[in-house]
């Protein structure tokens, strides 16, 4: 039994179900209570030791985009819109086959978060993606958002913060997204000069944090390390790319000047075969180091001189320096903290954190170890007291109902969306916000609970045909997800879902049964407030289960 | 008619309007919204409206996220030093295809925002140069963050300037106001509405009138009861009732007259004739925001043409069509567009520009001393610049929205430090903004 801290034992169980997975799916609470809850967190912060369903990992599988490494991607996607240029028609119908890659992305992000059994890494995954966040809807990334999630966060979710700074760091996602590719010395087409996008924002939201102690200088230094940090250029060899940055079509996917991509040279086929430039270092992901395009004056970065013949390594440490910061570990800790514990979360605790993370060179498992065997984690006033995101809430309202084998994503996506909080489509780098403040406003409360009512009811068509994938729709093109920047407005733009060309033929799919309400409540812990259960027992027998899910117990993790 | 049936095949029309398959369905769907919107009975929110301050003075700001370059919106053509800046981004300033429409002999504004030179002429579109923040960060977050809450500088603001200007009109507290006498165009009510007086907030486009399932008196009223308390959650749910009510029921009206109900991709434009639509038809708005973004021109900017003169171009035209819509109500009526720094007066290596300090506000609407770019120039030369890369702020951005304030709204002195707290010693240049 896990006696640290004063929350009541019969609580602790769906605690840690609401902090460390995406809440409670029938059975869920009983089971945790059954091994203990020490060893299921235990279990957690190791998720190679947990066994996945055949089932859902070839469902996994099955979404082929999710495991196609960027230069493939591009060949296979981005390419064939530059073959079809001058047919307007063929270039829109290759277009259109792109969008299964953000369909698939988004697939595979919520059926491991509705169904996985490694909940905390599903969990951390969302965490790390909306930390290194990058926008599906800018220029060439969504051809690459459900790798970047697979290669770039994925593997290094509880591992070494090191290795995730590296990993998003030299991902061709984010080179393109904060414009590492167009930041180079010298010319290269029609770019010049240094790009400072991304070497502010490491430091302001990767690592230091905003008021992490660096200066405007240290911006331009660390620009200038960065300098040939990105993608090679046609006929190059190694990953044959071209400079990126916020063009036209990276402001307005779908924009039709397609400057950007007369930059982009064939991508050789066999690329990954081909000698790279003496000097220049690159990856199977797509990263090239061209040392033609650095800069080799000497820079003076957080005080220290990092001499200018050092090339990729003199970027490599400035990533050492700010991934090992004991301010990295302050603002790294803060955010853990406010999202596993409360949106102020107890500084005493994020001190303790922050020093375990330094200590073990930012292991993150280790500082999650500390949070999740606190007392300020079991504190009872923190039961219950975060108010979840949009994210949380729908994903943890799947869950409850227990609904199996969810075809058709759509309205869970649609939901977020509404909700202002869409997976893969927050513009700026600085991702959502993670507090009550952010996410509860009287909109909000009108949207949850009309989605809380259709789930109740059994009318959202979560069991209809998904979406014809585009890679195999002719005629009237790709069907999916889609962000929609048309109506851009900075943080808060519209996005909708939407899904064009469906048949006016397709049936709603098996009809969803309504989830029992009584079930419901078990799940949930039997753990409502006298007045829901009796707004409940007063409302009509067949708007119970809605009105569980619409509860202000459900609102709250 | 079966009751039960229908209910049903309204629960299929929102799921299916919410993933956005089919329009048809959608329209349908918003008529049968309406059906349940009025059997609320819409005369509670109507005697509410009636019974509100008489006055009918509002404000209206447009945030234009991502850092507009305030150099090539209201150009400095007289000055040498720009040209020399910006070999292939500047705005010529002499007539001709592509040139900047002359303002004042010195200042001209970018020939994408045309439709707005007949509210110049007519003395009631108004710049003020060299404007901006003190704050000195290039930080995007902060920086609009800053400008939100109005108060640089100081991250522990909670809620936004407008909010507090909410709460300082006279004769209102957070029970007794109306539901939309804010209101934000957008999908969530940003930082600079947030705060203790209750906001509505409708979704851009046609998402704006989407039925809900919640929006069915049986689902209403069994919720009432859940949410019936005075905590966060009940409190936000109570509002939402009110605001949802009211705006379902104008919106419904709306979309009959719009376009006979069919969504237009028109973007800006749309938003502001919605917004002006609504101020004509519930005089109790006294505020509303939008944002718009794209702005962020760090690569390809263009200059008379390409990436900012074609998101220049729908925000004029929303203007435009606002001022005209609005009717007799333009009289009443001020625009205040801001963002949140300038960009450099150089251009870089990428055909963009970079993030920098000083920009233009604008300033539009029937009190306006209009025909005048206000403000101290400092000049580009090297040495004028602020740390010699970025257009220096001479006006702090609160001193004209203090003007605004006191002049077109009425908030007395000790009103205004409330909303700007701690704000610097104004400058006088533009004292004369507002006509009283």
């Amino acid at each position: 039994m896990l006696t640290v801290g004063n929350m009541p034992q019969d609580k602790r169980a769906l605690h840690a179900l609401n902090r460390l997975a995406y809440g409670p799916r029938p059975g869920d609470v009983e089971r945790v209570n059954q091994i203990g809850v020490e060893r299921y967190i235990r279990e957690q912060l190791d998720p190679e030791s947990i066994s996945v369903s055949p089932e859902l990992t070839s469902r996994i599988d099955a979404l082929t985009t999710l495991h196609m490494a960027p230069v493939e991607l591009f060949l296979n996607f981005q390419v064939p819109v530059r073959q079809a240029k001058g047919d307007a028609d063929a270039q829109k119908a290759a277009r259109q086959r792109s969008r299964v890659i953000l369909q698939e992305a988004v697939e595979g992000r919520l059926m491991r978060a509705i169904y996985g059994p490694r909940q905390l890494q599903e969990v951390m995954t969302a965490f790390w993606f909306n930390h290194f966040n990058v926008f599906a809807g800018k220029g060439l990334c969504h051809l690459w958002i459900g790798a970047y999630e697979q290669e770039a966060i994925r593997p290094h979710t509880m591992g070494r913060f090191r290795a995730l700074l590296d990993a998003t760091a030299k991902h061709p996602a984010m080179l393109f997204y904060l414009d590492s590719a167009p930041n180079g010395a010298g010319r290269q087409g029609k770019f010049e000069g240094i790009n400072e996008n991304y070497a502010r924002e490491v430091m302001e939201l990767h690592t230091l944090g905003v008021n992490g102690g660096y200066t405007q200088a240290d911006v331009t230094a660390l620009a200038h390390i960065l300098t040939g940090w990105g993608l090679a250029k046609r006929g190059r060899g190694a990953m044959g790319m071209g400079g990126a940055g916020r063009g036209g079509e990276g402001m307005h996917p779908g924009y039709p000047g397609g400057r950007m991509r007369r930059l982009f040279g064939g991508w050789p086929r066999r690329a990954a075969h081909r000698a790279p430039l003496p000097g220049s270092e690159s990856d199977a992901y797509g990263f090239y180091f061209d040392p033609g395009r650095h800069d080799f004056s000497d820079q003076v970065f957080l005080g220290r001189t990092y001499s200018g013949g050092a090339g990729i390594a003199a970027g490599e440490q400035a990533l050492d320096v700010l991934a090992h910061s004991p301010t990295t570990a302050r603002h790294l800790s803060y955010q853990l903290a406010q999202h596993f514990v409360a949106d102020n979360p107890p500084p005493a605790l994020v001190a303790r954190m922050a020093d375990r993370y330094e200590a073990s060179q930012g292991d993150i498992r280790a500082t999650l170890e500390v949070l999740f065997f606190s007392p300020e984690f079991w504190d009872q006033r923190y039961f219950a007291a975060k108010f979840k995101s949009p994210y949380e809430y729908a994903i943890s309202a799947a869950r409850a109902t227990g609904t199996p084998d969810i075809t058709n994503y759509g309205p869970l996506f649609g939901t977020m969306t509404l909700l202002g909080m869409p997976p893969y489509g927050h513009e700026t780098p600085d991702g959502y916000a993670d507090t009550r403040e952010a996410w509860l406003n009287p909109d909000a409360m009108m949207t949850r609970l009309s989605f809380a009512t259709a789930l109740g009811q059994g009318h959202l068509p979560l069991l209809a045909p998904a979406f014809e994938d585009g890679a195999s729709g002719g005629g009237d093109g790709g069907k999916g997800f889609r962000v929609n920047t048309k109506r851009g407005a900075g943080g808060a733009i519209m996005r909708e879902i939407s899904s064009p060309g469906a048949g006016a033929g397709r049936g709603w799919g098996v009809p969803m049964a309504p989830p029992n309400p009584a079930m419901l409540v078990a799940a949930l812990g039997n753990d409502l407030s006298a007045n829901t259960r009796e707004a409940i027992e007063a409302a009509p027998a067949q708007l119970r289960a809605s009105m569980v899910l619409g509860s202000p117990e459900f609102m709250m993790r | 008619m079966n009751r039960e049936r229908d209910e049903h095949r309204y629960e299929h029309e929102i799921a299916r309007a919410a993933v956005g398959i089919d329009r048809r369905a959608f329209i349908r769907g918003a008529a049968l919204g309406a059906a349940g919107v009025m059997m609320l009975g819409p005369a509670s929110w109507a005697a509410r409206a009636l019974s509100g301050d008489s006055s009918r003075k509002r404000l209206v700001v447009v945030f234009m996220r991502g850092a507009v370059d305030g150099l090539n919106v209201v150009v400095p053509h007289g000055e040498p030093n720009y040209y020399d800046a910006r070999p292939t981004l500047a705005i010529a300033g002499a007539g001709g295809e592509g040139a900047a429409l002359d303002l004042d002999g010195f200042f001209g504004l970018h020939p994408a925002l045309a439709p707005l030179m007949p509210q110049w002429r007519d003395g009631t579109l108004a710049f003020v140069h060299a404007c901006g923040s003190p704050d000195p960060t290039r930080s995007h977050f902060d920086a609009q963050d800053y400008m939100e809450s109005g108060t640089p500088g100081v991250k522990s603001t909670a809620d936004g300037w407008m909010n507090r200007v909410l709460a300082a009109m006279p004769g209102r507290s957070a029970d007794k106001s109306s539901p939309t006498e804010a209101l934000s165009l957008g999908a969530n009510v940003p930082r600079i509405l947030s705060g203790r007086m209750p906001v509505a907030n409708i979704p851009l486009g046609r998402a704006a009138a989407r039925p809900m399932p919640l929006d069915r008196p049986i689902v209403e009223t069994a919720f009432d009861r859940m949410y019936r308390g005075s905590d966060a959650l009940s409190h936000a749910y109570q509002r939402g009732r009110e605001a949802r009510a009211r705006l379902m029921s104008e919106l419904e009206q709306d979309m009959t007259e719009a376009n006979n109900g069919a969504p237009s991709p028109k973007g800006f434009p749309d938003d502001t004739a919605r917004l002006a639509r609504l101020i004509a038809r519930d005089p109790s708005i006294r505020l509303a925001f939008l944002a718009l973004g794209g702005w962020d021109t760090h690569v390809n900017q263009g200059s008379s043409r390409g990436q900012l003169a074609s998101h220049l171009q729908p925000l004029g035209e929303g203007l435009a069509g606002f001022a005209t819509a609005l009717g007799p109500h333009y009289q009443d009526t001020v625009i205040v567009v801001i963002s949140e720094f300038g960009r450099t007066v150089r251009q870089n290596g990428n055909g963009g520009t970079d993030h920098g300090h000083g920009n233009v506000m604008w300033v539009m609407g029937g009190p306006v001393r209009g025909r005048k770019v206000y403000g101290a120039w400092p000049g580009l030369a090297t040495q004028q610049l602020y740390q010699e890369r970025d257009l220096a702020v001479t006006t702090d951005f609160r001193e004209p929205i203090s003007t605004v304030l006191r002049a077109h709204l009425g908030l007395g002195d000790a009103q205004i430090d409330r909303v700007f707290p701690s704000s610097p010693r104004a400058t006088g240049h533009i004292a004369s903004l507002i006509a009283v």
